[in-house]
């Protein structure tokens, strides 16, 4: 017993070592990252999503303040840190921009077709959802990834995003887990991420919504999730969908325990 | 039509190191739409600060910078409270201003 212990000690910073162990690319893209994140664009889309989620809008002329995104009406303050999770009103798990949605729809009188239709970036539009998804994310940076598992519902989400991440189909007989579940792949310069190790689960979750300069647009989750599908060739997954928050149940999840730095910027 | 800018004013000693967010497409007059028509030239010409009212700096620029562009500059004499104003004024006559309070470094 007592030497089995001493031999996990050992073996400890090793292991360390090696998931710490970096690509050289990957460590000065994360450099040129660091220089952008002091002056990221984000921040413009920060202060108009915090602009549409207090003015009164929509059909209803209503502002956002009543919107519960999990810690109570109007709370938003590490709000998307605990998010996805259940929510009783509709009783389903939701993500950020999920009950984003939600919340326009109830409150303001929007149309999820409406909101639908287009719901991600262009060069020349950016959907209110995405902007009010910075502003709402930027109130959790510097705290602690805490997606709740305790409600049955969201033991069920994880149960099936995992299912989904793992599930090979479609022409090119591609999974999630084809790109995101092995060790050192990358599309062209850009090292993928395992998500399947712990220590870089949390590269799912970091860093969105994010700014991205090829275009200057600012993305969100929904918009990866749907953009992992089509790059997979498999049916468009609906626009803040059940299916996508049990997605970003699964990989929030496994991020839990990180820091969240708040709206990042993508090359 | 114009949004706000972003401007941070921190003071190192007596040098306060300004950097400002500006929203604006930056159009280059080279870009096509999906329809395949040139998107027309629309871009920040001039940039201009002031420090209490009195103007620091003033430039030209091209449709070179990108889009929603950051500038930083550093403007010495400043002190805790004082006012930065920067404004902008784009090829089509469009300009906006706004204004931040210079603050210490915390």
């Amino acid at each position: 017993m007592r030497r089995a212990l001493v031999l996990a000690l050992a073996a400890a910073p090793w292991l360390h070592a090696a998931a710490q162990a970096e690509d050289p690319v990957a460590a000065e893209f994360d450099k040129f990252r660091a220089v952008l994140e002091q002056d990221n664009p984000a921040e413009l889309f920060e202060v108009k999503g915090e602009e549409l989620w207090t003015k009164p809008r929509g059909p209803k002329n209503a502002s956002l303040a009543a919107c519960d995104l999990g810690l109570g009406p109007g709370v938003v303050k590490g709000a998307y840190a605990q998010l996805p999770r259940y929510f009783a009103d509709v009783d389903r798990v939701m993500d950020a921009e999920a009950r984003i949605v939600h919340c326009m729809i109830t409150l303001q009188g929007y149309s999820y077709a409406e909101l639908a239709k287009q719901p991600f970036s262009s060069l020349t539009r950016t959907p209110d959802p995405v902007s009010i998804a910075t502003y709402v994310a930027a109130q959790s940076a510097g705290m602690k990834i805490a997606a709740p598992q305790a409600h049955p519902k969201e033991r069920a989400a994880y149960a099936a995003g995992q299912e989904m991440f793992f599930y090979r189909a479609g022409p090119y007989d591609f999974s999630c887990a084809s790109c995101h579940g092995v060790d050192d792949k990358r599309i062209r310069t850009q090292p993928l991420p395992n998500f399947t190790r712990p220590a870089q689960a949390v590269r799912a979750v970091q860093g969105w919504p994010g700014y991205r300069m090829t275009g200057g647009v600012m993305h969100t989750l929904q918009w990866r999730m749907n953009d992992c599908f089509r790059q997979q060739r498999f049916p468009e997954p609906g626009y803040a969908s059940e299916m996508v928050s049990a997605l970003l149940t699964y990989l929030t999840v496994n991020a839990n325990g990180h820091e969240y730095r708040g709206p990042g910027i993508k090359r | 039509m114009a949004e706000p800018m972003k401007i941070r004013a921190t003071l190192q000693g007596d040098v306060a190191d300004v950097r400002v967010l500006m929203a604006h497409p930056m159009e280059t007059g080279q870009r096509k739409d999906a329809a395949g028509k040139i998107v027309p030239l629309h871009f920040i010409q001039s940039i201009g600060a002031t420090l209490n009212g009195k103007p620091v700096f003033s430039a030209d620029i091209s449709q070179a910078i990108s889009r929603n562009p950051v500038f930083a500059f550093k403007v010495k004499g400043a002190r805790a409270g004082d006012t930065i104003a920067i404004t902008w004024t784009d090829n089509k006559g469009e300009t906006r201003t706004d204004q931040a309070v210079v603050r210490a470094a915390p």
